[in-house]
């Protein structure tokens, strides 16, 4: 069996140059006041953080972050075998009534994802508003959900994978396209 | 990225014994992250929704019972309520057919507490539902032992090498044995301590120290967990009097605060104040009796979400698989 072959889509410098340019266009998008970005666990949650500095750092009003866990909203969750492991959703604690949300994920591409995130934040409260922002849509939805934000579009193989890489979990930040392994 | 998952914990939770270190720290971590949710305005996630759940308790119950179904509920099942007085057990039904006719009804789970040690293990090898063990006869009490070592660990972070003493009546205990499985299973060390009557004969078989005074337990363990002395024991001879069991061996104000460093005490409820612990240390800075309350229902949410659809299609007799050791 041959390796899975990896490519680098983007590097650290080309991820930071995008999301400097997600962070105009949230600001631009949702007019930037008494923003709150949720980055879905594990990897939304560090491209939220470096966002929300993005936004700050170009002088905009420093968004509040958090994280969302949609672990328990998967609509997969008694088929998936194994169980997943369960993170922490943490929301500020004045709630999230009322405020314009921006959901932060790595990738878009079934949009299940975004789906359960949607229907875990409906659990806590009635947002004014929620946009989506994503680094990377691949296509390929099965839900009629689209990012009001996107990095890039790629396009990826049959069987392939995009995978973001961040620092804080592995160790580099970068975006890599993991094709299927060649039949052995 | 494969999401990362926890270890295969089998069909049902019949007890620690047959759990290993990895997948105990596994289920206190899942309940660790399942506290938050209790905080919520809305105290619901659709994790269980559709499963039903059948919580059949043949002793009496209130906190494991109403604490499985707080979980239940948080976990948006669908549960019913059966216990001995008024159901066809008390008609003479045998606990294997109450519990068939219950999956003819089309259930997934059955959360059990019966007088008999080994109740839990024959139902569970018997149906195709989760079985949880809410306490079998003198054997095992898993939930509770686990709430417990969540809410030590809470307090007092890994367990490795610390020392918990259990003290009281050992002897007929079941949340005793799940303690001492788990407690050891962990890495920290163990003692019992009470009167010779109300003592394993096999004690030391257990791999724990015994005390037999509680100034010496107090003296050696960062951790205490007081059992309810059950008071039927009185009638049994196994001690001359409750008073007589306050003075050698209840937990009291000047017996903690004599110790030697901050003393963590629990108590697995219900209290019987005055007798094995006083008022002033069961409300006091030392006790974490309500958090172990708490953390039961996170404990036993996770145990709940880390079960359920690990039973095969219902009509298949299954054995469960136990440890992964």
């Amino acid at each position: 069996m041959a390796e899975p072959q990896r490519r680098t889509l983007m590097d650290a410098a080309e991820v930071e140059r995008v999301l400097a340019g997600m962070a105009k266009e949230i600001v631009r998008v949702t007019g930037g006041r008494d923003l709150l970005l949720v980055g879905i666990e594990r990897r939304g949650v560090q491209l939220a953080d470096r966002i929300a500095r993005a936004i700050s750092g170009a002088g905009g009003e420093a968004p509040a972050t958090g994280s969302l866990d949609i672990t328990l909203y998967r609509d997969d969750l008694m088929s998936v075998g194994p169980r997943p492991v369960v993170g922490q959703t943490r929301l500020p604690t004045g709630g999230i009534n009322g405020r314009h949300l921006v959901i932060v994920d790595d990738v878009l591409y079934t949009g299940r994802t975004v789906r359960a995130g949607l229907d875990e934040l409906a659990d806590f409260g009635r947002p004014a508003r929620i946009s989506l922002a994503v680094l990377i849509d691949r296509g390929e939805r099965e839900l009629p959900i689209q990012a009001d934000v996107v990095g890039r579009r790629v396009e990826v193989p049959r069987g392939g994978r995009v995978e973001v890489l961040v620092p804080e979990v592995d160790g580099s930040l970068g975006v890599e396209l993991v094709s299927p392994e060649a039949a052995g | 990225m494969a999401h990362p998952t926890v270890p295969y914990l089998g069909k049902d939770l019949l007890g620690l014994e047959g759990l290993s270190r990895e997948q105990i720290t596994a289920i206190l971590d899942t309940a660790d992250n399942f506290k938050e949710i209790s905080e919520r305005p809305i105290k619901k996630v659709p994790v269980l929704r559709g499963k039903t759940i059948v919580n059949a308790f043949f002793e009496n119950s209130t906190r494991t019972r109403i604490s499985f179904e707080f979980a239940e509920k948080r976990l948006a099942a669908d549960t019913v309520n059966i216990s001995s007085t008024g159901s066809s057990v008390a008609k003479g039904e045998t606990l294997v057919d109450t519990a068939r006719n219950l999956e003819a009804m089309r259930i997934d789970m059955v959360v059990i507490r019966h007088g008999a040690s080994g109740s839990a293990q024959f139902l569970g090898e018997r149906i195709a539902s989760n079985v949880i063990n809410a306490g079998d006869g003198k054997h095992e009490h898993p939930t509770q032992g686990l709430l417990d070592l969540l809410t030590i660990r809470d307090h007092r972070g890994p367990l490795d090498q610390l020392k918990v003493c259990i003290c009281g009546d050992v002897l007929h205990s079941r949340v005793a044995r799940s303690n001492i499985h788990g407690l050891r299973k962990l890495g920290a060390q163990v003692a019992v301590c009470g009167p010779a009557t109300l003592l394993p004969a096999c004690v030391d078989e257990l791999g724990v120290t015994v005390f037999r005074r509680i100034e010496e337990a107090i003296e050696w363990a960062d951790v205490l967990n007081v059992l309810r002395l059950q008071l039927e024991r009185m009638k049994g001879g196994f001690i001359p009097s409750l008073r007589e069991y306050n003075r050698v061996f209840g937990v009291t104000r000047e017996r903690v605060e004599a110790a030697p460093r901050d003393l963590l005490i629990l108590h697995p409820g219900p209290m019987n104040r005055g007798v094995e612990i006083d008022s002033d240390v069961a409300d006091g800075p030392h006790s974490v009796i309500l958090q172990q309350v708490t953390n039961g229902v996170a404990v036993r949410m996770a145990v709940l979400y880390l079960l359920a659809g690990n039973a095969p299609e219902q009509s298949t007799a299954v054995r469960s698989t136990g440890s992964s050791e």
